[in-house]
């Protein structure tokens, strides 16, 4: 420090001795602000984009998983009840003084624009707990303004659910802004009688299975392309640049080829009058009736995924494998080791940084597929993807789609987190 | 790597029977690509080669599915659809995604890896979820069916590979460069375009060519997000699969395929003159 400033025409010092700028300003200030400046220069590059994915990306995300457990339907459609039913025992059918309140619900509801009635929504939700519900809701609410008192009685004759005290425990349960009641569906579970969480029947449970479905043709897809892809990937790393160059060509021709395009072809070979099938047909090997049915089933799916992924796994375990020196496995063999002990103990364990990589992103990959096999999958091939793209558009239950896809999102969130422990999303290599 | 004179009668069975098995892989890879592009030619309208067909009969062939395609009002528009999308949603991804790269890359960057993991975030998030939550919001702000709407949505998706692709070119920078131009008298502005620019340029074009690829290939976002007026490529072919499967679509693929040889042609080029001009060594 000494040497420094004698050495230093330009840096001077203030009267009490601290080391100060040309312009007067204590050097450590004026550091500190160049530096914060700098900041705030890298910070304000970043802010454009940074907003637009909170804007456009993160927060419809954000929303759509709160919509898995957003529950206004009863709350705004039956406040008088709600209160009534806050003395019901949950023994029996509740009082006339919970029925008067439900009439009058009803009828400010019918007082409401045609749009803002919340009766419809309501009858929704409910029957998502008990199936009849939103008949029961629907009829009611267009006998309502002829009800007289005892509304008790009024009710029970229009629709017998009235009178069930299931359905006024799922009024009661469900009577709450958020509820638990998407995810408990997502788990193939549901409510019993007195309010606990059990199985549904056999015949009922969908979820659970097409989520191991989903997890086994993700681990199938991705043992396929460490199969299929290690070989290549290899042969491509001991040969000469040039040569491995060309040959990637088959690798990135199809890493650059439309997905659709891909699919397409899959379904042009696999089809039962496909390239396939018929090639075989006429070759003999089978006969017309004995053509394979490759596609619209679970062998659709894997075929064509793994061929859709394969790239995934080729390019990083190539660029890992041009890393490793030949001479290592040289070693072994000349130390005596066969050409199989040199492989499993010095080669492949140097490659596993690589078949870590791959296999964590066509893992990643594959679990949230969509497309390939909503067209060649049929009903075996399914994915979770599926489900909730069902749901979203067919069936139009968004809360139970958003509790999946939320499932589906946390699960991927955990294998991208491992993903970037084992190798740095920084360090993702494009083609 | 070839086999040494000395190798034993296992090591050569070994040595051809890898090669079969890594040609057989080859095969696997690109054959289905490959074998659209004569079936797109067929007369029949079937998906298989006709007796014609394999005997080189020019009867066999026709240009009957590209002659469909280009007369075709609904492909036509497609196909103008999934450009007007794909050039605006480029347009976007690589402004911001530059500007970000460029932030990233500096020194004083602070909060880096949760920034990053934000910014890369549309890669990673499956597809179906990013599409439920845009149609959610977009329909409640009034985008769902319209061009800004896809456009916006396809902007988000391109922007982590314009971000990885100049984020990467950045590394091998050099920040003397610019500071010779300050030095020199260059406004912060010009030094940029005059400095920084061409050197990361190559990386902003391939990340431009991803965001573009992205765009144009996307399908489950156009399938929640997009309304009849924004039909794209892709969708398409998706209604085409499952509604009326004709070989038309076919020659769609294969005039993909030939696009995309296009663009790996390009990407390779830029990448060589990348390593060129950072004096790296090309290998």
């Amino acid at each position: 420090m000494a040497q420094a400033d004698a050495g230093t025409e330009d840096l001077t010092r203030d009267a009490s001795g601290q080391m100060v700028t040309a312009d007067g300003v204590p050097l450590k200030q004026s550091l500190k602000r160049a530096e914060r400046r700098r900041k705030l220069v890298a910070f304000g590059l970043v802010t454009p984009l940074l907003l637009f994915l909170l804007v456009v990306f993160i927060f419809p995300i954000g929303q759509m998983m709160w919509r898995s457990v957003d529950n206004p339907q009863v709350v705004n459609a039956l406040p008088l009840t709600l209160e009534a039913l806050e003395d019901w025992d949950g023994q029996g059918l509740p009082d006339e003084e919970v029925y008067a309140a439900l009439a009058s619900d009803f009828r400010t509801d019918m007082e409401r624009a045609r749009r803002d009635q919340f009766s419809g929504p309501l009858g929704v939700r409910l029957n998502y707990e008990l199936s009849g519900a939103r008949g029961a809701v629907a009829r009611t609410v267009r006998n309502v303004p002829d009800f007289e008192a005892p509304y008790k009685e009024a009710f029970l004759d229009s629709h017998r659910l009235w009178g069930d005290v299931a359905l006024w425990k799922v009024i009661e349960r469900e009577g709450r802004p958020l509820t638990t009641a998407y995810y408990v569906a997502a788990m193939d579970r549901e409510f019993d009688a007195d309010g606990n969480i059990v199985m549904r029947d056999e015949n009922r449970q969908i979820y659970i299975n097409l989520y191991m479905r989903t997890l086994a043709l993700s681990v199938a897809i991705t043992v396929l392309t460490i199969l299929l892809g290690f070989p290549i990937a290899y042969y491509m790393s001991i040969l000469p640049m040039r040569y491995s160059n060309l040959l990637m060509i088959f690798v990135l021709l199809p890493f650059w080829t439309s997905l659709l395009v891909r699919t397409t072809a899959w379904i042009v070979l696999l089809q039962q009058q496909g390239v396939i099938n018929e090639s075989l047909v006429a070759l003999g090997i089978i006969g017309d009736d004995g053509r394979f049915s490759l596609m619209y089933n679970m062998w659709g799916t894997i075929i064509a995924m793994t061929h859709i992924l394969l790239p995934f796994m080729v390019l990083p375990l190539y660029s890992v494998m041009r890393t490793i020196p030949p001479s290592y496995v040289r070693a072994a063999k000349s130390l005596g080791a066969t050409p199989f002990t040199a492989f499993r103990k010095v080669y492949l364990p140097q490659t596993l940084p690589g078949i870590g990589a791959g296999a964590v992103l066509v893992f990643i990959i594959s679990i949230g597929y969509y497309i390939t096999p909503a067209l060649v999958g049929g009903q075996s091939g399914r994915m979770i993807s599926n489900e909730i793209a069902r749901h979203m558009q067919q069936s139009l239950n968004w809360g139970l789609a958003a509790a999946l896809g939320t499932i589906l999102l946390i699960g991927v969130l955990v294998l991208y987190w491992v993903y970037n422990r084992l190798v740095g999303a920084q360090n993702l290599k494009l083609g | 790597m070839a086999l040494p004179s000395y190798a034993t009668r296992g090591e050569r069975i070994w040595y051809y029977t890898f090669r079969v098995i890594c040609g057989l892989i080859f095969f696997f890879l690109i054959a289905p690509i490959i074998i659209m592009v004569p079936l797109s030619f067929n007369a029949q309208p079937y998906f298989t080669f006709s007796r014609e067909m394999l005997t080189f009969n020019p009867d066999g062939y026709s240009l009957r599915w590209y002659e469909d395609l280009f007369t075709s009002q609904s492909w036509l528009r497609s196909i103008q659809n999934s450009f007007i999308i794909g050039i605006a949603s480029t347009l976007l991804a690589t402004t911001l995604g530059t500007l970000a790269a460029l932030g990233l890359s500096r020194p004083h960057m602070p909060y880096r890896g949760l920034i990053m993991g934000i910014l890369i975030s549309p890669m990673i998030v499956p597809l179906i979820i990013s599409a439920a939550g845009m149609f959610f919001f977009f329909s409640s702000v009034g985008l769902a069916q319209t061009f800004p709407g896809v456009i916006l949505a396809h902007t988000a998706l391109g922007t982590p590979f314009v971000v990885i692709t100049v984020t990467a070119t950045l590394v091998g920078f050099d920040h003397s460069l610019t500071r010779a131009a300050s030095n020199l008298g260059a406004s912060p502005t010009y030094a940029f375009f005059k400095i920084t620019m061409p050197l990361i340029l190559p990386g902003v074009i391939s990340g431009a060519l991803f965001a573009f690829i992205t765009s144009f290939d996307e399908i489950v976002i156009v399938l929640f997000v997009a309304g009849v007026e924004q039909r794209t490529i892709p969708r398409e072919m998706w209604s085409g699969i499952r509604e009326q499967i004709s070989p038309t679509i076919l020659a769609v693929a294969t005039i993909l395929v030939a696009l995309s040889i296009a663009l790996l042609t390009t990407i390779e080029l830029l990448r060589r003159r990348s390593e060129r001009i950072r004096g790296m060594t090309a290998q």
